[in-house]
């Protein structure tokens, strides 16, 4: 018999993904909806478009360009957040190890001047580093790691804005430009910023990102090691018992996803693309959002690719919405919408089998039917004669 | 001294509502990460209470709406979290997370809304309720007593006496433990843990009405609560889910609080010149510490986090 298609579960992630963007967009349209219904549609297009807006094609690349330079540092907090998942732990923590990222970055860069390279091996080591605490205290002192996390995320942050008070400009809470102060530290463009109508901040971080995700596919899906994390996540015990080091296996797992959100903040702040606010009240959403890119990709290292992509596309959008009416936070919602629903997939794959399953029965019943009632009919048996 | 005093009370009230909403919930078998969106929305619902009362109602009635509008808003919104972890058997980690951002989010966009709507070049995500909030409060003496501490404490009480003393808690409790064995014994379990969400979003809504209107007179939405629901959440581990000890943790965790407002009032602490967000970042990394001093021998409910499925062995 032919295998039923839907029955794949690559191809089951990827309906119940796009069921829940279709199902978050609709419920993003009816709040919209309720806050002023004249210009509801118009304006749930224009989240939708982002970019598009623009009429002319070279500012559509430029600011295509715009939504690229955020969406690789988002890709790497989705990759954190995913590659911890896997081995059966949620690092929310993700925001804060993002927070100590531009932290470090941001100030080897501009109080020491070092050049990009450096910075970027230190914001990775300041976030393996706050990562590796909440191993810790996940593995020996039992600690959850979602109450960890949030803790440090506000421990980093007025850490965060003590530091970076040091170099901020005289007259504003921003951090001194990048660009003046220390070029040396800007990510180099590879030439990729003139493919976006010579958009400055394109460069090295997006192919960059784009390699790590693959990377951490083939770490977590082909090698020993993965499949070692993915044992300690999937029953740790079992993997004790199996000679794995499970202790170990937790802090390692943290460590690196710290040391992937953070990498990814400094992609994102050595562009030069924004500057630090030190009298922030919370740390940087990247963190959180990347929670909802992971589950929309699918948990999957590529579909995360996508999926990053299309949350700083909404992101993005949501600044475009008339002001008068709307405010740009409908992204947020929209994101936060599609994470709650993303609870559901387990339940929507569970379904779809489900259905398949009745059907496929009710198949073989009926062919068997048939054969029987054609046994029957040859063995002239039954029947009116 | 008083002013430390006064401060401590009432932040200790905000972690013990949210810390016993938690303690409902998990007892009942069910996580609750989404506390700090429900006290967001039950923030919300306060606040909207007290901008849409007249002025001239009286101090009880204003007291009275207020802690409905945020305990019925509280209690809509943990729904959302019963509905996907209890019959739809989903991750309870993402849907609080989910529940976290969608307050914040949600919040932010009604009052933005609101404002706009009244006045097109309003585009804050502001309350104001400094004209209602008198109502809340008594001066003993330079002590300014809140009638919210009152309320705590009542709950304080009843919570226990309904955990220990009633039918409804001890089945609630054997749902969080054992859930095959209550329903063997004709517990309805799903029953019971939508009765624990539900009662710890009102309790974790009335949180949120407390925590905003405590020393400030205005609330912008884009702030959430600042982490509130997690500490609660610290203290009722550090409290071992039991609610007298969740009360002494709650005292210990709101003076931290109370500090980072209040230092300036010491001369010694003065004296010592340490930068004001280190005070902001104490409650945090007490309770870090805390935690990995207590967790390892914590005893927390056993069946808790784990859809219950009928079915199941």
């Amino acid at each position: 018999m032919k295998k039923n298609i839907l029955k794949n579960s690559g191809v089951q992630s990827l309906l119940a993904s796009l069921a829940c963007v279709v199902l978050g967009m609709f419920i993003g349209y009816i709040v919209l909806l309720f806050i002023n219904p004249d210009g509801a549609g118009e304006a749930i297009a224009t989240v939708m478009k982002n970019f598009l807006t623009y009429s002319r094609a070279d500012t559509q690349a430029k600011y295509l360009g715009n939504t690229l330079v955020k969406t690789a540092p988002l890709l790497m907090c989705a990759l954190a957040i995913l590659f911890a998942y896997k081995v059966g732990l949620f690092n929310i923590g993700a925001a804060g190890q993002y927070c100590a990222g531009a932290a470090l970055s941001l100030y080897a860069a501009l109080a020491w001047g070092w050049s990009w390279l450096p910075c970027m091996l230190l914001a990775m080591a300041g976030g393996a580093l706050l990562g590796t605490v909440s191993g810790l205290l996940k593995s020996y002192c039992n600690v959850n790691e979602v109450i960890s996390g949030i803790m440090l995320n506000w421990i980093v942050l007025y850490l965060t804005n003590m530091l970076l008070t040091n170099v901020k400009e005289v007259a504003s809470p921003y951090t001194v430009v990048l660009a003046d102060t220390n070029p040396r530290a800007l990510l180099p463009s590879l030439g990729l910023g003139a493919l976006f109508n010579d958009n400055k901040y394109v460069g090295l971080a997006l192919p960059l990102s784009v390699v790590i995700a693959v990377l951490v596919w083939v770490v977590l899906e082909k090698t020993r090691f993965g499949y070692e994390l993915r044992a300690t996540g999937n029953n740790k015990n079992a993997a004790k018992y199996c000679g794995m080091a499970e202790k170990r296996n937790i802090i390692l797992t943290l460590a690196i996803s710290g040391a992937l959100a953070a990498l990814g903040a400094s992609m994102f702040y050595l562009t030069g693309y924004e500057q630090w606010q030190c009298t922030a009240s919370s740390v940087p959403g990247m963190g959180f959002s990347g929670i909802a890119a992971a589950f929309l990709g699918g948990l999957h290292p590529i579909g995360t690719i996508l999926a990053s992509f299309f949350i700083q596309h909404i992101t993005a959008g949501g600044a475009y919405v008339d002001k008068t009416m709307y405010c740009a936070q409908i992204s947020d919602l929209i994101a936060a919408v599609i994470i709650y629903l993303c609870g559901f997939v387990l339940f929507m794959k569970y379904a779809m089998n489900r259905a398949i399953d009745r059907r496929e029965e009710r198949a073989i019943h009926k062919a068997k039917e048939r054969s029987a009632a054609q046994a029957d009919a040859s063995d002239e048996k039954g029947g009116d004669r | 001294m008083v002013l430390l005093m006064q401060y401590t009370l009432i932040f200790a009230s905000v972690l013990i509502l949210v810390a016993l909403g938690g303690c409902f919930s998990e007892h009942s078998g069910v996580i609750n990460l989404g506390l700090e969106g429900v006290m967001i929305m039950g923030a919300l619902g306060g606040a909207l209470a007290m901008r849409y009362m007249p002025a001239s109602a009286s101090a009880f009635s204003m007291i009275v709406v207020v802690l409905l509008s945020a305990a019925v808003l509280g209690t809509i919104y943990s729904s959302l979290l019963a509905v996907a972890c209890i019959n739809f058997k989903a991750d309870q980690t993402i849907v609080g997370t989910a529940l976290n951002m969608l307050g914040t989010a949600g919040a932010t966009v009604i009052v933005k809304a609101i404002n706009t709507a009244s006045n097109p070049d309003d585009v804050s995500s502001i309350i104001q309720y400094a004209g209602a909030k008198k109502a809340f409060s008594v001066n003993i003496g330079s002590f300014e007593f809140s009638w919210f501490m009152l309320v705590t404490l009542l709950l304080l009480i009843a919570a226990y006496v309904v955990l220990y003393k009633t039918r409804f808690g001890l089945r609630l409790m054997a749902c969080g433990e054992h859930p095959q064995a209550a329903d063997s014994v004709g517990i309805n379990v799903y029953k019971m843990r939508w009765a624990g969400v539900l009662i710890s979003g009102m309790l974790g809504g009335l949180g949120g009405i407390v925590f905003i209107t405590a020393g400030v007179s205005e609330w912008r939405f884009e702030y959430g609560v600042a982490g509130f629901g997690f500490l609660a959440l610290a203290v009722m581990i550090f409290g071992q889910w039991k609610p007298t000890r969740i009360a002494l943790a709650a005292l210990l965790f709101g003076l931290f609080r109370a500090l980072s407002n209040v230092y300036a009032g010491f001369e010694f602490l003065k004296a010592m010149n340490i930068p004001s967000p280190v005070y902001n970042m104490m409650p945090y990394v007490i309770s870090l510490v805390v935690l990995a001093f207590t967790s390892k021998k914590s005893r927390a409910p056993k069946a808790e986090g784990i859809p219950y499925d009928k079915g199941q062995r």
